[in-house]
């Protein structure tokens, strides 16, 4: 037994970190993809794709005048005005842990509010070229350091659920968005399909999701698009796959009760079991665009569903009527 | 009682070490300066990193400061403290009943000890609470009252705060702190320990659950992570395992308070509420808090949940009440008060405001219902431009006034830049009353930065220290 409110905070507070953790992988995938040599017609046709998967060209658009390497970085990353970047998931990660100070870890308050104060120090300088991958390093590592401490030091209890939540939820969608980067990123010409900026394309994925030693150990073969998307959606061994990601939310679904919750379960159930019982060459047969598509709408009916089941005041007055 | 050199906690008049201070002076001596900065440094950024901060009115929404943090304790020999203590026991015990008896029989009013008017006319005695019986009879369930020393090292009571009190978790958090710096000096000398502050407050909480009530649920009510109290909400809520709401988690049905939780409702018996009363209830009194909860004060009135502290405490703790307290130690308790009052001119008097008028460069002069520092006049520190500004707004309503003499704090010593300076201190201890009195040995100590300044609050400068009571 929780508060809603409080469920409500915890739940935001780990999507957040898990969300700055991702927006710096896919960065990462990007810059990686753009170092590949290529004509000038090109240049910086990696930038749209972190801006097209997370649904922000747009809004970018409308305050830079051009998509490159700097600007992409400077929205993506130190906007503040830009509610996903990384200084803004930071700041609503901060936000969200002091809201619920008691119901964390001194240990967890204190990754989350150090991250904070560091990130506020951040300068455009530490995101010119030299050093952008060290910063996204640094992102990752405070991320894996604040689900460490959680893991470490809180209590295995109904709050601890709801941040579990919060993370394999927001993981899940992030995974499926970056698998999704390839149909984003033009390859230079038709002859490339299958050649070595292919080849280079796909394993920058594998690397963005920490999976490319995984891969070679799970397959012990060459690079190919079916089996990077067989890793990263049905094998349940790989933590960010998003077989992996629904196992736990499915389960963690079970742990928590609430009077309203049917509907989340169910769906979380559907999900995956759809993954559970999943073939990759029928995936591909449908259009693997158009798979993940269909599976980030169903996250996000996911969390529309828990949000109604155990943070909405709804159903509060008629329970005690 | 005016002294132009003020009292020194730590050294003698001749220069001499006072004996409870010792072995602190000898680490003083002992310790590179270097490793004291070190130290202070450390502090900071620790302190900075579990976000011990407040938040600052008046400046941008959401700014948080760190309330500076001295490392050089208070302290206080155990006789001394046994002394005090003994004397804020009676002190809140008579408060409680002068509560109790204004809310029921009005005894002291019928006496003719203080005029039935100064009380039954006063915006903070609450028509809402007449012939209400709380639990125990307990209104101000946790006090925390303001200690001075001047002139020859004589304790007085400064004020009663016996409606929201705030900053135990600098105590406690303070306490910490000096234990990682300098563990050596805990291992010389014995320091009573203030640690169970926690343990004790949640006991006193749940030993006025209303009556039939196994075992109460606690919550501590807060006005949100705006508040400049926010940390301490958190601090202490988690320290006693009780959940922290806002206005918004909790609903009234059935005159039963409840918090909504992702199980459905939960039942909440005791609230240790840190808003004021003006916001708990939108019905009751401001219909624009946003911070309260529809039909509290109907649930309350009814006996089905506590408020800690009670609705309209504010009743005692009003500056135009404080000179009365010495009188309802004697009425209630017959017994003579063990800590001073300080002199109080009450402006509503001709008298007393004629002389005030004619002296306001020698005296501190305190809006009634004003807390926190703001909106006083400290005359010895004021311009001739500020004390005509002071005067005109006396004479406007004298009776929203009292005047005090400035009072000569007495100072210890804080680390500065060139080693120790002696500044202006206060001591807040905390009163807890419950199905007991209980107290914890220590208090915070508030210490003006500033030289010369007199003004301890932290919204004004102030920082805060470690107090030591020696057993």
């Amino acid at each position: 037994m929780m508060l809603s409110r409080t469920a409500n905070h915890l739940y935001w507070m780990a999507r957040y970190v898990e969300r700055a953790e991702n927006t710096a992988r896919i960065l990462d995938v990007a810059y990686r993809m753009s170092l590949v040599p290529k004509e000038s017609r090109l240049a910086d046709q990696e930038w749209f794709a972190p801006l097209n998967i997370t649904g922000t060209l747009y809004p970018f658009s409308g305050r830079y005048s051009q998509v490159n390497a700097q600007g992409v970085l400077r929205y993506m990353v130190l906007d503040p005005d830009n509610p996903s970047s990384i200084f803004s998931c930071a700041r609503a990660a901060r936000e969200n842990a002091r809201a619920v100070r008691g119901s964390i870890t001194s240990e967890m308050w204190e990754v989350i509010n150090g991250t904070w104060l560091e990130m506020q120090r951040l300068t455009e300088e530490r995101l010119a070229s030299e050093r952008v991958l060290e910063f996204f390093e640094w992102v990752k590592e405070r991320s894996h350091l604040f689900r460490g401490v959680t893991v470490g030091t809180m209590l295995h209890d109904e709050a601890f659920h709801f941040n579990r939540l919060g993370t394999f939820l927001e993981r899940a969608d992030n995974t499926a968005r970056m698998l999704d980067v390839k149909y984003h990123v033009l390859l230079p010409s038709v002859q490339d399909v299958g050649g070595a900026v292919d080849y280079y394309q796909w394993a920058a994925v594998l690397s963005s999701v920490s999976a490319f030693e995984a891969y070679r150990k799970v397959f012990r073969d060459v690079i190919t698009p079916l089996r990077v998307a067989e890793l990263l959606i049905l094998r349940d061994d790989m933590p960010r796959s998003l077989h992996a990601c629904m196992n736990e939310v499915y389960d963690i679904l079970q742990k928590l009760t609430s009077a309203s919750q049917h509907e989340a379960s169910r769906l979380a159930g559907e999900m995956h079991a759809a993954l559970h019982f999943g073939r990759i060459d029928i995936i591909f047969a449908d259009g693997l665009h158009e798979y993940l598509t269909d599976f980030l709408r169903r996250v996000h009916q996911l969390g529309g569903e828990v949000n109604l089941a155990f943070f909405s005041a709804r159903a509060q007055k008629q329970a005690v009527a | 009682m005016s002294y132009d050199t003020p009292f020194n906690e730590m050294y003698l008049p001749d220069g001499q070490v006072r004996p409870h201070y010792a072995a602190l002076a000898e680490w003083i001596e002992h310790t590179p300066s270097e490793r004291i900065h070190n130290m202070r440094d450390a502090a900071n950024m620790l302190f900075h990193r579990v976000g011990i901060t407040f938040a600052v009115y008046g400046e941008e929404a959401g700014a948080e400061r760190l309330i500076p943090f001295d490392m050089l304790p208070h302290v206080i020999p155990g006789e001394e403290w046994r002394m005090l203590e003994k004397g804020l026991r009676q002190r809140v015990k008579a408060l409680n009943a002068f509560l109790h008896d204004v809310y029921h029989d009005r005894e002291i009013l019928r006496a003719g000890r203080i005029p039935e008017e100064r009380v039954l006319q006063n915006k903070l005695y609450r028509p809402e609470l007449v012939g209400i019986d709380l639990p125990n009879h307990i209104y101000a369930h946790i006090a925390g009252v303001d200690l001075v020393r001047a002139g020859a090292g004589e304790y007085y009571v400064l004020e009663d705060n016996l409606r929201t009190p705030s900053g135990v978790s600098y105590m406690l958090e303070n306490r910490k702190m000096m234990m990682r710096l300098v563990p050596e000096l805990f291992a010389q000398q014995s320091v009573a320990p203030v640690e169970h502050y926690p343990d004790l407050l949640l006991d006193t909480l749940r030993s006025v659950a209303p009556a039939n009530v196994e075992s109460p649920v606690v919550a501590l009510l807060t006005p949100g992570q705006f508040n400049s109290a926010y940390f301490e909400h958190a601090f202490l809520a988690q320290q006693m395992g009780i959940e922290l709401v806002e206005g918004a988690d909790l609903f009234v049905a059935d005159d039963v308070v409840y918090m909504r939780t992702t199980r459905g409702p939960q039942r909440v018996d005791v609230i240790y509420r840190r808003i004021d009363d003006d916001f708990l209830d939108p019905l009751a009194f401001r219909p624009d808090s946003v911070l309260g909860v529809p039909g509290l004060v109907s649930a309350y009135r009814r006996g089905r949940v506590t408020l800690c502290n009670a609705i309209g405490t504010g009743i005692a703790d009003d500056k135009s009440m404080y000179p009365f307290v010495p009188d309802m130690i004697r009425f209630y308790l017959g017994e003579e008060p063990l800590l001073n009052n300080v002199p109080t001119y009450q402006l509503r008097n001709r008298e007393d405001l004629e002389y005030t008028l004619a002296h306001l460069s020698e005296l501190v002069v305190k809006e009634v219902h004003g807390s926190g520092g703001y909106g006083m006049l400290i005359g010895p520190a004021s311009t001739e431009r500020e004390r005509d500004a002071y005067r005109l707004r006396i004479l406007d309503n004298p009776e929203s006034f009292i005047a005090q003499p400035t009072l000569s704090l007495s100072t210890c010593p804080i680390f500065v830049d060139q080693g120790i300076a002696p500044r202006h201190i206060d001591l807040r201890p905390f009163v807890l009353s419950g199905k007991d009195i209980v107290m914890c040995p220590g208090g915070l100590t508030r210490v003006a930065l500033r030289e010369g300044s007199l003004v301890v609050n932290s919204s004004q400068g102030g920082g805060t220290k470690d107090t030591w009571i020696l057993n």
